[in-house]
């Protein structure tokens, strides 16, 4: 059998049950992501070095029993804005394309303590920053199910990778819905936790009022499991919040009897792509089917959720990136007279055009004079739109909509209209607004062959209701993973090839050697897909 | 409506973000800026007298940490990224002077 | 008639707070420490690292803004600064705009004998920024993160100062203050107190304030003077040349006796204020105020009203002594050894003040043990040394925190109490010296202390002066 098909926790069992060794999951998925990474480009790093030694000391504790976890010896990915020590942790950014982190997120080091073998660092939009993965300053990632297609973003290496099988689960991270929306574009289930319930601690910051990381996962089983390694009370985290449980697993019950479902009309209305609309009406039935109170319902304030959004995010980002001045770390361009002019050329040189305008325009609504008109209306609009969201959950348990107003764009035409891209988070961004737990389970795919996914909003705290909903759903639908045929085709093509040869792979990394500053292929691939460089 | 940004602004938000963009980039830059603030100004539309602006969405509060020291000597750590190292400082231009 | 001006000065002192680590890490504050030892993600900026509050620096400013007869602010917050600088590491600084932890205070000065009240505007809690070297020989500088996050409060005080002498009053009785409740131990040299002055001039009998500049470096409370009569005149020229003074920060050199302005085209003062998403509110509670209150340790007129009642001492001699905190702790730790307050207050009054002067030295800066002085003053009045054998040894003391008994045993300077060898010098001194002797015989009292010297000198000073001068009487009577 082919061990790449197998979930999670599936490979987890095996692994215990000694019917499959660690190092042969690891040689398995890393032969997988070397065949495809030259079409989908999924990982900035992929370790591969580093994940066959952490496969054999987790060998050594599983047999001594010191691991038991469902996650012991699966192997992961970890999106790029993860601090791992000792590992190159760009962002997906020129200005970070040499900075090796001396410390490890704490998320990571949950899943490491659960026993994960981490293969690398996947590819994300710089600094989380759009929603295609097409702002990468390593070329953007391609959609899995069509290489035409983006895979959606932020976290679309995460997505991506999984996808094409090239890891067995993956995190992300979401601040506008950087992890539902290529989870939906790439037909991957991906959970955003309650704000505050994963430690933001060594994720490196974009917006830190509304910054989550969460599982990116195979099913809802997987998506549970994650979930529950990496969720804590994280002291060095002061917004990091003491849940009462953490046992998400225990939520995974084909039930959803009486549950109430509250669907807002403005989600299914103008701008939604009827294909989409029916994949999710679809769902919705199944889950109605199953004993659940499906409404529809008016769920004000949709529509002031984006220039809220831009406007907080914005000006948290520009702050937040006001740290790579090239002093201490990260990229400095060569040539400066100065200090001011130092500051600026290594500003200019070492971020992209959508880092730019965000930065420009967060320092912007900050600056003297328009505080309260732009940042502390903002602040109000959220405090309203979180209201709208408590109003809802009085009367529903779960709020039921798309992740996006389409499947997955193709590559290169988003980005020449930012406002256009702006408006794809539409059903996403009011959710990290409110710190509200948001989940997409994949529904179907439209004529294209493109995944739908159908995203699933809980009130704080309530992720085990959401993962309930959503195994209920996988339960009646009988859904199994399948790999898509695109990637399949890819390996076919690559299977000729001898598996040496790995041009993607551009970080050689042995952990601490520096690794080069410029990939070779950086710069045209950024050209490729229309990218100012 | 119609937010309409000056060059000189665009300047000075650039001295603020530390920021050089060629003049390409700024136009551009300038009417994305113009655009995405036509769309934030959308939110006048709300009546929003009277609501607390919210910066954090849970009453979270009173986190703190004792005051024991719990770090060592961590200079080779804090040191190991500098793009250029003088003795045991991070080199910049001369700030003053 | 020229105009007459007054000078409306306002102050922003930074003080640091005496915790053992850093406002948001657990990084140590020792000072002195060799560059970047005393650093981590957090007090670094780098990507990812996120602040947790020190509740300490809450508790040391609390104390402070009680002390001051603030209103703590019972739902406080944490603000972003954004400026580039290379000693901010994460180019914004956390500090607080919106709800500082303590407004509308007041101390009240005392210049000459005209008591007068500052008020404070508000004070808040900051990180301190890191250290930056300049290198003259190849144009670059270079950052240690060490003082980096030291925890800092800034007091704001109302523009209610008149002049040099009323700023320093102001800043000695913060200092004090301070110091009383053990929140900083306020050194100016070391950086540890540190104050801005916003200055303007007007005309005397004028309402409205003039244009006001922020100077700021300054090191000590001399270049604080300086600097305020300097910005003063400077001030007043531009108005007599009917020239405006431009709202500006300046830097005071005090080497040049000079001020300069910081401005340039990259400065733009627009630091983008907005609230710090990675730490929460601190909620104060009418508990918690309290349990701070109750904790307050006395300050120095209680202390002042209790030493005269307590050890019977002169107000004179209270009021030098409690005047620094320092000075109030030796004084009590050694009385509590040796039980002689009026001695222990002398050596302190007299003696120790007078090589503080001679050493320009502050009361924090002494370094012997109350131990110490506790013995000398047993010593001494036991009879084991005399007045100025104690002296010299007390300068041993003062210098080195010598133990008095092994430095008199070893330097064999204990009082000579062998009545023959007495007997036999002060013969000699009869003896040798007859002019004296008959001026003492004639009436001249002042002749008996020459031989009484003559004497002492004999017994190399270990003799009491006392016992020499009744032996004398005794024989030329």
């Amino acid at each position: 059998m082919d061990l790449l098909n197998l979930t999670a926790i599936e490979l987890g069992k095996r692994i215990k049950a000694k019917e499959v060794a660690v190092a042969d999951a690891v040689r398995a998925v890393l032969t997988q992501a070397k065949a495809v990474e030259p079409e989908i480009n999924s990982y900035v790093t992929l370790d591969e070095a580093g994940a066959l030694a952490q496969a054999e000391e987790i060998q050594k504790k599983i047999d001594s029993g010191e691991l038991t976890g469902p996650l012991a010896g699966v192997p992961a990915a970890v999106k790029d804005n993860l601090c791992i020590e000792g590992q190159l942790t760009t962002c997906s950014s020129k200005i970070l394309s040499n900075y090796i982190p001396t410390f490890t997120a704490e998320a990571v080091k949950n899943l490491q303590r659960a026993g994960a073998v981490i293969l690398g660092k996947t590819n994300m939009d710089e600094f989380a920053m759009g929603s295609t993965t097409e702002t990468s300053y390593y070329g953007p990632t391609k959609n899995p199910h069509n290489l035409m297609h983006v895979p959606g973003g932020s976290s679309g290496g995460s997505c991506a990778g999984l996808a094409a099988q090239e890891c067995f689960y993956a995190l992300g991270s979401d601040t506008g819905g950087s992890i539902r929306q290529p989870s939906s574009f790439c037909g991957v289930v991906g959970l955003k936790p309650t704000y505050g319930t994963v430690s933001r601690y060594g994720l490196v910051a974009y917006g830190s009022s509304l910054d989550q990381i969460g599982p990116v996962a195979k099913d809802v089983a997987d998506c549970a499991a994650i979930l529950e390694a990496i969720a804590s009370h994280d002291e060095k985290d002061s917004t990091s919040v003491q849940r009462e449980d953490y046992d998400f697993t225990s939520a995974l019950a084909d039930d959803v009897k009486g549950m109430k479902i509250g669907i807002p009309r403005d989600y299914m209305r103008e701008g939604l792509d009827p294909e989409v609309a029916d994949a999710i009406w679809d769902a919705a039935k199944v889950l109605e089917q199953r004993g659940a109170v499906i409404e529809e319902f008016d769920l004000s304030l949709v529509k002031y959720a984006i220039p809220a959004y831009y406007v907080i995010a914005s000006a948290e980002a520009s702050s937040n990136l006001e740290r790579f001045d090239g002093v201490k770390y990260g990229y400095r361009t060569p040539d400066y007279e100065g200090l001011h002019n130092m500051y600026k050329k290594t500003r200019s040189e070492g971020f992209g055009a959508e880092v730019k305008r965000r930065i420009m325009l967060g320092s912007f609504v900050l600056s003297s004079g328009y505080y309260d008109a732009y940042y502390l209306k903002a602040l109000r609009v959220k405090a309203l739109i979180k209201q709208a969201f408590d109003k809802a959950f009085e009367r529903y348990d779960v709020i039921l909509g798309p992740a996006a107003p389409t499947t997955a764009p193709e590559l290169g035409k988003s980005l020449s209209d930012p406002m256009k891209m702006y408006l794809g988070d539409i059903y996403t961004i009011s959710v990290n607004l409110a710190g509200l737990p948001g989940m997409v389970v994949p529904v179907g795919k439209d004529s294209k062959g493109l995944p739908v996914g159908m995203q699933m909003i809980g009130n704080s705290f309530q992720e085990k209701t959401l993962i309930r909903a959503a195994y209920t759903y996988e339960c009646a639908t009988e859904k199994q993973y399948e790999a898509p045929a695109d990637v399949t085709a890819a390996v076919e093509r690559a299977a000729g090839n001898t598996a040496a040869e790995n041009p993607s792979c551009r970080q050689p990394l042995g952990g601490t050697s520096m690794p080069e500053v410029e990939p070779q292929d950086g710069e045209n691939r950024n050209q490729k897909t229309g990218r100012e460089a | 409506m119609a937010n309409k940004i000056s060059d000189e602004t665009m300047e000075y938000v650039g001295i603020l973000a530390k920021l050089e963009l060629s003049a390409q980039e700024q136009e551009a830059a300038k009417s994305d800026m113009e655009k995405m603030l036509d769309y934030i100004d959308t939110l006048n539309e709300l009546d929003t007298s009277g609501v607390e602006p919210m910066s954090h969405v849970f009453p979270v509060h009173n986190v703190f940490r004792e005051d024991v020291v719990t770090n060592g000597d961590n200079k080779e750590r804090t040191l190991a990224n500098a793009p250029l190292r003088k003795d045991d400082s991070f080199e910049v231009p001369k700030t003053i002077g | 008639m020229a105009k007459q001006y007054e000078t409306v000065i306002g102050l922003e002192v930074h003080v640091e707070l005496a915790t053992k680590t850093k406002i948001f890490c657990g990084c140590s504050t020792a000072f002195g420490a060799a560059p970047n030892t005393h650093t981590c993600p957090v007090c670094t900026g780098m990507p990812g690292s996120l602040p947790v509050l020190n509740k300490q620096v809450v508790e040391y400013a609390m104390a402070i803004g009680l002390a001051t007869n603030c209103k703590i602010t019972r739902v406080c917050k944490f603000d972003r600064k954004n400026y580039f600088y290379p000693d901010n590491p994460q180019n914004y600084q956390i500090s607080q705009l919106y709800l500082p932890i303590a407004r509308d205070g007041f101390v009240e000065i005392e210049t000459g004998n005209t008591k007068k009240i500052v008020r404070i505007h508000e004070m808040h809690m900051e990180e301190d920024a890191g250290k930056l070297v300049h290198d003259d020989w190849d144009d670059t500088s270079l950052v240690d993160y060490n003082r980096s996050g030291v925890p800092l409060v800034e007091i704001v005080s109302e523009p209610d100062m008149r002049s040099a002498e009323e700023v320093i009053a102001y800043l000695e009785k913060l200092r004090q203050i301070i110091q009383y409740l053990g929140a900083s131990d306020c050194k100016l040299q070391e950086g540890s107190m540190r104050a801005d002055v916003n200055l303007s001039v007007r005309e005397v009998g004028s309402d409205t304030f003039g244009t006001r500049t922020e100077m700021k470096n300054l090191n000590s409370f001399k270049a604080i003077a300086r600097a305020i009569e300097g910005e003063r005149e400077r001030q007043i020229e531009l108005l007599e040349a009917k020239k405006a003074v431009v709202q500006e920060t300046r830097r005071w050199d005090d080497n040049k006796e000079h001020s300069y302005a910081m401005r340039s085209k990259e400065d733009a003062q627009d630091y983008r204020y907005f609230p710090e998403p990675d730490l929460v509110p601190v909620v104060i509670s009418d508990e918690w105020i309290e349990k701070i209150r109750s904790r307050q340790p006395e300050l120095r007129t209680e202390k002042l009203e209790r030493y005269k009642k307590e050890f019977d001492i002169p107000q004179y001699d209270a009021e030098i002594i409690t005047e620094s905190k320092s000075m109030a702790d030796l004084f009590e730790a050694t009385t509590a050894i040796c039980g002689k307050p009026k001695k222990v207050s002398n050596w302190l009054m007299v003696e120790t003040m007078r090589l503080m002067k001679e050493h320009g030295m502050e009361p924090e800066d002494l370094a012997f043990s109350p131990e110490n002085l506790a013995k000398l003053i047993q010593l001494a009045e036991a009879g084991t040394i005399n007045s100025s054998v104690a002296k010299e040894v007390f300068e041993k003391i003062f210098a080195e925190d010598v133990d008095p008994e092994k430095y008199v045993e070893e330097h064999g300077l204990k009082t000579v109490n062998d009545e023959g060898a007495l007997k036999a010098a002060v013969e000699k001194v009869i003896a040798d010296n007859p002019q004296a002797v008959s001026d003492f015989k004639g009436g001249k009292e002042k002749a008996l202390g020459a031989l009484v010297g003559q004497t002492m000198k004999a017994m190399k000073g270990k003799a009491d002066p006392g016992r020499v001068n009744q032996m004398l009487r005794a024989m030329l009577e």
